[in-house]
């Protein structure tokens, strides 16, 4: 510990130290380094409590004390969001990483939330079973994490989202309440569904400490095929006749870059039967169009595409659009690419959920940023900056929460009165 | 009627034009209850508006006069959740039922509540789209109401439910002001308040447009009957086919009494037998071939007696015909009838049925079971007749011991049917003190004056404070028959 963090660490009251301590262990007491820095914040402390009843605690002793929390499981998405308007204690779900129940004849797994994404994928494999989910670094992304930031990828189209996959949840409360909502059971109706209300909220409400899921089986075989275009229109057009046919694909993604013409792949899941008739559907509904294999690395497109060669000169969005304004929106990405001059990629899946990143000074980046969002505010969609240059000036990472920011506004302010969970991160200043 | 009373009504007529108000005592009575029937509560009036601005003036008027109000769209509702509330309004979306705006390309289509479920699919057939929840009053039942209770039907196994269908709301808050969740397109930046919306059961306010994802017609959709000695075989082949790792479209199961009933009324050729299975694949030809012949298999390896595929679309129609009718057709072979809805983790399902016949017949009463069996959700039906004395009482208990096996079972007290009225009670069976205090918190949230249905759901009247933990007591609090969250 170097001199400045020990002196920061003892900024914190002794006596809620020594509570903390007594709660969780002296060896899960630490004070943060810089590697602890959330958006550029340094907190206090770190604390790993090892039970859910021990992580309701401290969260009730530091909501009590006015500290500020950051809920924290593998870390991988922690910059998601804007910067902390204080961050005084990392409170990290890294031990409660138990599958407390894989109820495989039933289709179902109650998991705590600092399992990992792939820890809990290969448990699930055991009885060819999967959370058909393909969340970004699941080696170390926790379910707790993917939760909070409701990040999903291509498998989306078919399985649909985390909001459709996950049937219950325990969450700690600021004033240390821990309260379940849903089940175990796949079809429930019973009471309001929380766990919706937690997933993709940041962890501003409350903090995730365990979640069941339904599942889906793993598919008996794959084959998955890219479809080059000439342009986005023609890409937009195979989108949707795809999208229109009969095919019963699992996903569908569309590349785009100012480097090279578009490509799309599918995947199509199921016997070798289904398989084969499929493929011959799909070479007929892409005619003129040429039908290749897919290649493996098109299964890590957007890892890829967040693999960032300089941090210092490149941003990452989300984007949301509706499927039959790709060719439009991404004709508006080229357009403020060469205006501010920038280079880009995209990769935009049939849903209209999308990812682009933008290579090029602070500035441009942040000129281009603002042009792109209100370009997909305008046409009912959304842009979300998730990662921007420490150089770039201030810009809300959210954009637009719409009419019901106060009613969300309302929601935190019944659950975590004190803005105690990740304050000023999340839309509108919540 | 008070002066204060007709006063309100004035202004209340004013805003629906004169037509959209109900207030005459043999009018009311329409809508003192809904599909459940035995819980009746008349009215003070009901509203017609016709659009989102009449809501919200009715709504504002409601606010201001601390009325308290209940959304209602068809009424076929069973869990009471549409049972208006003492001294209440019932506002109900039946003039509000154009569809807005259909959107293909996008799979989009946008409605007012009052559209009915089946409309939907029918306006967007032409070009071989449907709206996927398919609840068995889907001919009568409204979007709205399938908002509020997120509906499912026999197709939410692979399909999803309400929730899984509705991307974006227009609601009508319960101080009258308009909001905006989800919409269009997916993720919209903030909380996911259309997902806590869909299911609460109209306590969070009033929605005024809905939009709705529609889904393509698979290629094709086959249908398999098998009869087996009982449910228990019944009920193995169905972990048989989930463990092969398919999903199909819906898989549903009936007993003998269930089977009996439904040939009575709609004659769907089903065979005589202890467990009948329904199940339904699509999907691309190909692929429904191949997997059916493994569901055959299946069958055969647990013992169906008889296999049977349907060899038309009309034949389809009719087995479906047998299910969804199951419930009305009780009517055939009891004079009446308590439909119960639970949900049990599908492995639990021999056990939780033998105790089900081990207590209907330690009761007395009989039990004919309709299950969407791929999800467990279970449709005990239980028979009685109300001339015979205690046979009610008998029935109601027997029915209630089910929900507590369900929650034993780790399962739920509803699958679809909701807890309005009905299952209020056992609430608090299912979910701890903390569980239900948090989702008040929520409630407060978005209606701190609890106007909209407010003796739903929840097992105690409960007030919102405005700032947890500084308060000044309520009257009702002090009387002892509220407590304060």
């Amino acid at each position: 510990m170097d001199a400045a963090t020990k002196s920061e660490a003892s900024g914190l009251h002794s006596s809620l130290r020594y509570k903390f301590i007594a709660l969780v262990g002296n060896e899960y007491v630490r004070a943060a380094t810089a590697a602890d820095a959330v958006a550029g914040v340094r907190p206090k402390l770190v604390i790993e409590p090892g039970t859910e009843t021990e992580l309701a605690e401290v969260l009730r002793l530091s909501n009590e004390a006015g500290l500020a929390v950051i809920p924290r499981g593998g870390g991988t998405k922690l910059g998601w969001g804007n910067r902390p308007a204080r961050a005084d204690l990392i409170l990290s779900t890294a031990r409660l990483t138990g599958i407390i129940e894989h109820a495989w004849a039933d289709l179902t797994v109650s998991v705590e939330a600092g399992c990992t994404i792939q820890r809990l994928q290969e448990t699930l494999a055991e009885h060819g079973q999967r959370l058909a989910l393909d969340p970004l670094w699941p080696e170390k992304a926790s379910v707790g994490g993917v939760l909070s930031t409701n990040d999903s990828g291509a498998l989306r189209l078919r399985f649909g989202a985390l909001r459709d996959l996950i049937i219950g949840v325990t969450l700690a409360l600021p004033d240390g309440t821990l309260a379940s909502s849903g089940g175990k059971v796949v079809k429930n109706v019973a009471g309001y569904d929380l766990p919706k209300l937690a997933t993709g909220a940041l962890g501003t409400l409350g903090v995730i400490n365990r979640a069941v899921f339904r599942l889906h089986p793993l598919p008996r075989n794959t084959r998955s095929f890219s479809v080059s275009a000439a342009n986005a229109g023609e890409t937009e057009r195979f989108v949707l006749a795809v999208q229109n046919s009969k095919l019963a694909h699992t996903f569908l993604q569309s590349h785009f870059s100012s480097d090279a013409s578009p490509i799309s792949d599918i995947l199509f899941e199921g016997t070798e039967a289904g398989l084969t008739a499929q493929e011959g559907q799909l070479r007929n509904l892409a005619a003129p169009a040429s039908v290749a294999e897919a290649s493996k690395s098109r299964w890590s497109a957007r890892e890829e595409l967040w693999s960032l060669a300089d941090p210092g000169t490149t941003a990452v969005a989300k984007i949301s659009m509706l499927p039959g304004d790709l060719a439009r929106m991404m004709g508006r990405v080229e357009h403020a690419a060469q205006l501010h001059p920038l280079r880009w990629r995209a990769l935009v899946y049939a849903t209209g959920l999308g990812w682009i990143r933008l290579e090029g000074q602070p500035a441009a980046l942040r000129g281009a940023l603002e042009l792109l969002r209100v370009e997909m505010e305008t046409h009912g969609g959304s842009l979300s900056v998730l990662h921007r240059p420490e150089k770039m000036a201030e810009f809300d990472a959210w954009g637009n929460a719409g009419d019901a920011l106060r009613l969300m506004k309302a929601v935190k302010q019944r659950l975590d009165p004190k803005n105690t969970l990740n304050p000023g991160r999340f839309v509108g200043g919540i | 009627m008070n002066p204060m009373e007709a006063r309100i009504l004035d202004e209340l007529r004013a805003v629906v034009d004169g037509r959209g108000l109900i207030s005459s005592p043999e009018e009311l009575h329409t809508y003192e209850c809904d599909g459940l029937t035995n819980f009746r509560v008349m009215p003070r009036a009901v509203l017609l508006p016709n659009s989102t601005e009449e809501v919200q003036a009715v709504v504002r008027i409601c606010n201001r006069e601390r009325i308290p109000f209940v959304a209602r769209g068809s009424g076929t509702g069973l869990s009471g959740g549409a049972l208006p509330v003492e001294n209440g309004i019932v506002i109900s979306l039946a003039r509000m039922n154009r569809i807005l705006e259909v959107d293909y390309p996008n799979a989009r289509v946008v409605v007012e509540p009052g559209v009915i479920n089946l409309d939907v699919t029918e306006r967007v057939s032409p070009q071989d789209y449907f709206y996927a929840p398919d609840p068995s009053s889907q001919s009568i039942c409204s979007i709205g109401g399938n908002v509020a209770e997120n509906s499912g039907g026999a197709h939410c196994l692979k399909y999803g439910f309400t929730t899984t269908h509705v991307l974006g709301l227009e609601v009508v808050l319960p101080d009258g002001s308009l909001v905006h969740f989800g919409g269009k397109t997916l993720d919209a930046p903030g909380y996911d308040l259309a997902g806590v919306f869909v299911g609460s059961e109209g306590t969070l306010g009033v929605a005024t447009k809905i939009i709705l994802r529609i889904v393509k017609r698979p290629e094709c959709v086959r249908t398999l009957l098998a009869a087996f000695p009982s449910t228990n075989e019944a009920g193995a082949a169905v972990s048989d086919i989930i463990a092969a790792g398919m999903l199909p479209a819906a898989i549903e199961m009936m007993d003998n009494l269930a089977i009996q009933a439904a040939e009575a009324a709609v004659h769907a050729n089903y065979p005589n037998c202890g467990g009948l299975l329904l199940v339904e694949l699509d999907g691309p030809v190909a692929e429904v071939e191949a997997l059916m012949s493994d569901v055959d298999e299946i069958c055969r390896s647990n013992g169906a007696s008889e296999i049977r595929l349907a060899q038309s679309d009309a034949e389809r129609a009719l087995v479906w015909k047998g299910r969804k009718a199951a419930f009305a057709a009780m009517g055939r072979i009891s004079p009446n009838y308590i439909v119960q809805d639970g949900v049990i983790p599908r492995t639990a399902l021999p056990r939780v049925m033998s105790e089900i016949t081990r207590l209907s017949q330690e009761a007395g009463v009989r039990v004919a079971n309709v299950f969407h069996a791929g999800d467990g959700n279970l449709h005990p039906l239980v028979l009685y007749d109300r001339r015979i004395s205690g046979q009610e009482e008998a029935a109601e208990a027997l029915s209630s011991r089910i929900l507590e096996l369900c929650i034993e079972a780790g399962g739920s007290i509803t699958g679809e049917h909701g807890v309005g009225e009905d299952k209020k009670k056992m609430m608090s069976k299912m979910f701890a003190e903390p569980d239900l205090a948090t989702m008040q918190r929520v409630r407060c949230a978005f209606d701190p004056l609890q106007l909209s249905n407010p003796t739903k759901v929840f097992p105690t009247p409960r007030l919102c404070g405005e700032k947890p933990g500084e308060y000044v007591a309520h009257p009702a609090e002090t009387a002892g028959i509220a407590e304060r969250f």
